[in-house]
């Protein structure tokens, strides 16, 4: 017997799903910050930390700039990874009793 | 190293005029076939949504990697040195946060515009008003702030004349618009960005090819030159208050510009928005990581003399080190691609402008929704016509003046007035018409009240002693007082009616049933 739209959105794996959404959204939003204004707060707090050499005249904060970037895309790949292996597949369940 | 002492720049070559006519002749091509396949307003504004992940991905890099980001970034990054790569790491944030709270709702949700979203379950006129003054003010600044910048580019690269660089980015612009609409602008995007990033390639690698690839050797050769301080942090980040404000409008701002996220519209479903988006900041990133190293090369091997004599700002680092590194023949290509970014990023702002007035305005409120489609088509035509020869004109009138605050201006106003109505629409059941309609009007012009009260305005520009607000970048106050003024209003407005029709948004929202 096919669902409402309304029966669809009461029921408990809709709530699941998009309370399941909203968290990984905001798990990966918060390490986003941590990554971003952490390097932020090391330029405004610890700028000697920053200038430690790491080559002949390197500085530390070369690879930590280049870190945050790549770290971020990281971030991108987790989020689809996650909505292709997870988050999609659930959806087609709830499709299906429509 | 021996700085190169001359430079053929500001002066038209053979082969920059080669490089400029075929990116002309070739993207003109492209918009002659694009054209036959525009007859609706969903091939107009949406390329029929017919365009794959990675072609998005492509395009959405070509709308946002501006001229600034180029040429800008590469400069700041000769002169001030690391601080350059500090500013690089801010305009890649925002993507993340676009994949994570935006662009699935947005596609699901929408048809045109962002306004869809908004719009979804409350009163259509209203909203429509609203969303399109936070709409094409955002464009319109942005607009300015690009045509500014291009025309002083096109002139210090070929030594065109400021006005007529103006006149030929809009008319190229808008015969790629007018004619070929978003499939055409799409493909111009990605060409743009497939050559961006294949000559920033190519030069970090030349660069490198001096240095026996190793960065290490670079940031040696800059050290001797400089001091160890220009691998350092600097002055940038000197008030962490201030830097936390810059930051939240730089990655919310994103998620509120209406040219960005007009592009989700142009992919089939919402997983190819989302694919789309990791494409893009892959592209990006790869572009800031990279981009740093042209900067400390044109230092280098150029020095900083030769590129202040050119450029006070710097903007001539990245042409001046690909003529010393490549010759007149790079230095015409970089120059080209140069002219592709600029005119990629307008054509994207003029779709965007003229979607928010005639499917915003003229469809949606004049209209009642009740527009055929023939005249639909026709509306944004005009639109974008009107749009187009606005932006010349604002272009010429805004000659020589410091527009520099109008990019943070535009990141402002996005994330204040677009980007809290936006996300309150998706994930907020209570939200109310009014909420929406003020949470609006209040990002807007407080973040342009602040602005303009702001050192950046006020002393800057209007040659004040003091500023009224201490704070270059109000988003902090401006976008949390948004979000504040949205819930308050909301719950004094509530209205059980809007609230019954958050399930049927919900099943499009969040299973794609019933998605355009």
């Amino acid at each position: 017997m096919p669902k409402s739209a309304q029966e669809i959105i009461v029921s408990n794996e809709f709530r699941q799903l998009v309370k399941k959404r909203w968290s990984v959204s905001i798990v990966l939003l918060i390490l986003l910050f941590v990554i971003y204004y952490g390097y932020i707060l090391l330029i405004a707090y610890a700028k000697p930390f920053l200038a430690i050499k790491i080559g002949e005249y390197t500085t530390l904060g070369i690879p930590i700039g280049v870190a945050v970037i790549v770290l971020a895309w990281l971030l991108t790949v987790g989020y689809v990874y996650w909505a292709n292996a997870s988050y999609d597949p659930d959806v087609q369940k709830l499709k299906d009793q429509m | 190293m021996n700085p190169a002492a001359t430079t053929s720049i500001g002066t038209p070559t053979g082969s920059g005029v080669f490089f400029f006519i075929l990116i002309v002749v070739v993207t003109l091509g492209i918009t002659y076939w694009a054209a036959k396949r525009t007859k609706t307003t969903k091939e107009f504004y949406a390329a029929g949504r017919s365009v794959s992940a990675v072609q998005n991905g492509f395009a959405l890099a070509g709308d946002y990697m501006s001229a600034a980001s180029f040429l800008g970034i590469a400069g700041l990054v000769s002169l001030k040195g690391y601080d350059g790569m500090i500013y690089a790491t801010g305009w890649l944030v925002g993507w993340p946060a676009l994949m994570l709270l935006i662009a699935e709702p947005l596609r699901n949700l929408g048809k045109y515009t962002f306004a869809d979203v908004v719009a979804f379950r409350l009163r259509q006129t209203p909203v429509r008003i609203a969303a399109a003054i936070g709409g094409v003010i955002t464009v319109l600044t942005y607009t300015i702030a690009q045509m500014v910048g291009s025309g002083n580019l096109i002139k210090l690269l070929f030594g065109i004349p400021y006005e007529w660089a103006e006149i030929i980015v809009g008319a190229v612009m808008l015969a790629y618009v007018l004619f070929g609409g978003m499939i055409a602008t799409t493909w111009v995007q990605i060409i743009k960005a497939v050559l961006l990033l294949f000559g920033v390639t190519l030069l970090t690698l030349l660069v490198l090819g001096k240095f026996n690839f190793s960065p290490g050797e670079l940031y040696t050769a800059i050290a001797k030159q400089y001091g160890q301080a220009t691998l350092e942090p600097g002055v940038l980040v000197s008030s962490p208050l201030e830097a936390i404000s810059l930051g939240l409008a730089l990655m919310f701002g994103l998620l509120g510009l209406p040219h960005i996220l007009m592009r989700f519209y142009t992919v089939p479903d919402a997983k190819a928005a989302r694919t789309s988006v990791l494409y893009a900041t892959g592209f990006i990133g790869y572009f800031y990581c990279i981009i740093p190293i042209v900067g400390f090369g044109a230092a280098a091997l150029v020095g900083r003399d030769l590129i202040t004599k050119i450029d006070k700002g710097g903007n001539m680092a990245a042409p001046l080190v690909a003529e010393f590194l490549g010759g007149t023949p790079f230095l015409g290509f970089i120059s080209a691609v140069a002219f592709a970014t600029i005119l990629a990023v307008v054509a994207g702002l003029t779709l965007a402008g003229a979607s928010a007035l005639s499917h915003d305005i003229y469809v949606s409120v004049v209209k009642k929704g009740s527009a055929t489609e023939k005249e639909q088509v026709k509306v944004a035509k005009v639109a974008t016509l009107i749009f187009g020869v606005f932006a010349v004109l604002l272009g010429i009138v805004f000659k020589g003046q410091n527009v520099a605050f109008m990019v943070g201006l535009t990141f402002s106003i996005a994330c204040s007035a677009n980007f809290p109505a936006l996300f309150l629409s998706i994930v907020w059941k209570k939200f109310t018409t009014m909420g929406a309609v003020w949470s609006i009007l209040v990002g807007t012009f407080l973040s342009l009240t602040m602005i303009i009260l702001s050192p950046t305005v006020w002393v800057d520009v209007f040659k004040n002693k003091e500023a009224i607000i201490g704070l270059k970048n109000p988003a902090i106050v401006s976008m949390t007082a948004a979000f504040v003024v949205g819930y308050v209003v909301s719950i004094l407005t509530a209205d059980t009616e809007v609230e019954k029709k958050y399930v049927g948004q919900n099943v499009r929202n969040y299973l794609g049933v019933g998605a355009e």
